[in-house]
């Protein structure tokens, strides 16, 4: 009887360990983090460290993250100004965070507005990089007013590839125009949501209130 | 209701309609009266048939259970009960063996303080020496008249003087010997003390051993119920199982919250060993599992130890190992066990450094002021009492496996009596199902009766019709009968 119990958790233990050896990274998340640089948003870049500290605090061991900035043409490996996979041992996944932050925050205090705004680059750099990690959950976070001005000569009018990326936009701030007309700032979002769904995108959403992002990256 | 109205013969007659369908299906049911009936009866029999032939199986099982379950449980008992007359043998023998070993010692002591005393009483018992004889002639002299002579007198008083004299010393001689009597008796007392101490030890040695020979009467009693197979054992013997069911539980439990703890523990610093990251699930990370692995093998190792102690006796294989054997088994397990708990406690440490850490980085991150630490002896008690836990914790669930014997042993008897009486209680179900479908045929039969009631009113007509028909054609026939005879 006790051996047969014994037989039974042995193999038990041998079918959960096979389950853990087939998909080790289908529960770990990776995040990036886009920050728009761009004309008068740039002021707001102090805000987006408290977001890239709230994610510091929240991911763990095994996630991904990266901070890109958004500028006049984003989709470059050069406007990634931080990226980690961070390691599977708590002690080391802190120390990165630590070398992290120190990054960012070099990075934040000495930030520079650009002429345009190519949040669509960004967006494809994002993908790019999320699908590259092989996450099971992908999240863009997009810290602008999701306002996207190119130049002449940037083109960025085609159909791009969000699948199974949720997108949130954070801290979307109402420019002057929107406080004159705010359908102006409802139609933006509304494009915007209409172009990311259509890309794929598992979830569409917009946060401005930062305390709301618990419920997002809190471990279910 | 189209549909209802397809059926109708004269769709303007709905009355008329149902009445002739009526009519028709009491005809068409009352031709196949005979078949339906045949039909009814032997589904009726089949399944109450088979409910009931599937109830009397059941009890029978039942019944072979029950008595299955009464031969272990007796058997179980009587191995029980056999180990503790051995082990009240083996009390019985170490102390015959101790006590009896020492016996002549005491005999001995008590035989030299009783000569000791006898002498001291044969001392005792000496006469002082007497006055010497002469003195009673001197007595006499001394009587002797002096008829007042001087020189008589001057004899005589001298002679009075040196009785006295003799007399004194012979009194002071006297009293000397009595004095040293009285020594000897006081000398004696540490002796008496002595028989009386060894006499209480002799009488405290054999209470203890009727003790222990009431106590190996009382579990022979037991023993010859058991083997008489009675059913007041086995009702004691079936509450003394629950009794050990329950207590095993409640200890296991009690353990459970011990593994839980120790679970907590170390599961946050296995993910240094193992990796914070990997998930089995989408809730449970590998370094968890990992934390349960050690607890179990912790638990097994602490099985082990009990099993090669002979404490329990859940495996044979370890309980027939030679001594020798069984003994590096033990030293084995035990050094197993004591790595395993030293990894606990430094795991222990190394959560607690983790949590700081985290907290550290948290602080930082937040650019808050960090909160105010507990330093010094008083900061240090929390790890110094996670790591103290963490060693002691494998030691504690290692005893788990006494009352896992006694929960495993229980449990079969109780199971057993418990499904018994399931399989019983589901031969009853069945043996009323039965029952219930041959009362219910037979309310189907009359209720197919009670659809064709008309056409069997008219059928009764008929014969009874035809029978007093046949009656007076027979009493007619029978009348021309006696008419030719």
């Amino acid at each position: 009887m006790i051996k047969r119990s014994l037989w039974a958790a042995a193999a038990a233990a041998l079918v959960l360990a096979a389950a853990g050896c087939t998909d080790p990274r289908s529960h770990v998340q990776a995040v990036y983090v886009l920050v728009d640089t761009s004309g008068t948003y740039a002021a707001e870049a102090g805000k987006a460290q408290l977001i890239v500290n709230y994610l510091l605090g929240t991911l763990q061991p095994g996630d991904s993250l990266a901070v890109a900035r958004v500028q006049s043409r984003s989709f470059s490996e050069k406007d990634i100004i931080a990226k980690a996979l961070f390691d599977q041992r708590p002690t080391q996944a802190n120390a990165q965070k630590r070398a992290f932050r120190e990054k960012t925050d070099k990075y934040f205090r000495t930030v520079r507005g650009s002429a345009h705004t190519d949040i669509t680059g960004g967006l494809i750099q994002g993908a790019e990089f999320l699908n590259e990690t092989g996450a099971g959950k992908k999240t863009i976070l997009i810290f602008s007013d999701m306002q996207e001005e190119l130049d002449k000569v940037t083109i960025r009018n085609f159909p791009i590839s969000l699948k199974n990326i949720r997108v949130i936009a954070v801290n979307v701030t109402k420019l002057n125009t929107d406080n004159i007309d705010p359908r102006r700032y409802l139609g933006r979002l509304e494009a915007w949501q209409k172009r990311v769904e259509g890309a794929g995108a598992s979830e569409w959403k917009v946060i401005n209130d930062l305390d709301r992002l618990d419920a997002i990256f809190s471990k279910s | 209701m189209t549909n209802l109205q397809s059926w109708m013969i004269w769709p303007d007659n709905n009355v008329a309609s149902v009445l002739v369908l009526v009519l028709i299906a009491m005809a068409g049911l009352y031709a196949a009266r005979a078949p339906m009936h045949g039909i009814i009866r032997a589904a009726g029999l089949a399944l109450s048939g088979a409910l009931r032939l599937a109830s009397r199986w059941l009890f029978a099982a039942a019944a072979v259970m029950k008595e299955r379950n009464k031969a272990v449980l007796l058997a179980q008992g009587r191995r029980e009960v056999g180990q503790r007359i051995e082990r009240e043998f083996e009390r019985v023998g170490v102390l015959v063996t101790r006590d009896l070993q020492g016996y002549p010692v005491l005999q001995r002591k008590l035989l030299e303080s009783i000569t000791r005393i006898e002498e001291d009483y044969k001392k005792c018992g000496e006469v002082p020496p007497p006055p010497p004889d002469w003195v009673e002639a001197v007595a006499a002299v001394a009587e002797i008249k002096t008829g007042g002579g001087e020189v008589v007198q001057k004899i005589l008083d001298e002679i009075r003087q040196s009785v006295e004299r003799i007399h004194e010393k012979a009194l002071g001689e006297y009293r000397r010997a009595y004095e040293e009597r009285h020594d000897i008796l006081e000398n004696a007392q540490p002796f008496w003390r002595s028989i009386e101490k060894t006499l209480k030890l002799v009488d405290k040695k054999f209470s203890d051993l009727a003790d222990n020979a009431a106590a190996v009467d009382t579990q022979m009693k037991k023993y010859q119920k058991i083997a008489a197979k009675s059913d007041e054992a086995e009702t004691i013997l079936s509450n003394s199982a629950f009794t050990q069911f329950n207590i095993s539980v409640i200890v296991m439990t009690i353990a459970l919250g011990g593994a839980f703890v120790n679970f907590k523990l170390i599961a946050l610093p296995m993910s240094e060993m193992v990796g914070a990251g990997d998930y089995i699930t989408a809730s449970l990370r590998t370094s968890e599992i990992a934390a349960l692995v050690i607890i179990l093998v912790e638990a097994s190792m602490g099985l082990f130890l009990m099993e090669a102690l002979h404490i329990t006796h859940l495996f044979p294989r370890i309980a027939n190992l030679s001594e020798s054997t069984r003994r590096r088994m033990v030293w084995i397990s035990l050094t197993l066990l004591v790595i395993l708990a030293s990894v606990e406690a430094a795991l222990a440490l190394m959560r607690d450094m983790l949590i700081a850490d985290k907290q550290a980085l948290v602080q930082s991150l937040s650019a808050t002021a960090p909160a105010a630490h507990t330093e010094g002896w008083v900061g240090r008690i929390p790890t110094a009492g996670q790591m103290v836990l963490g060693f002691i914790l494998p030691f504690a669930l290692a005893f788990v496996a006494v009352p896992l014997e006694s929960f495993i042993h229980s449990a079969r008897n109780i199971g057993g009596s418990l499904f018994a009486d399931l399989v019983r209680m589901l031969g009853f179900v069945l043996r009323v199902l039965g029952n219930l479908t041959r009362h219910l045929t037979r309310l189907l039969l009359h209720f197919y009766d009670l659809l064709v009631v008309l056409p069997l009113m008219v059928e009764h007509l008929v014969r009874s019709v035809r029978s007093g028909a046949k009656m007076v054609k027979s009493r007619r026939l029978d009348s021309t009968g006696e008419l030719k005879s």
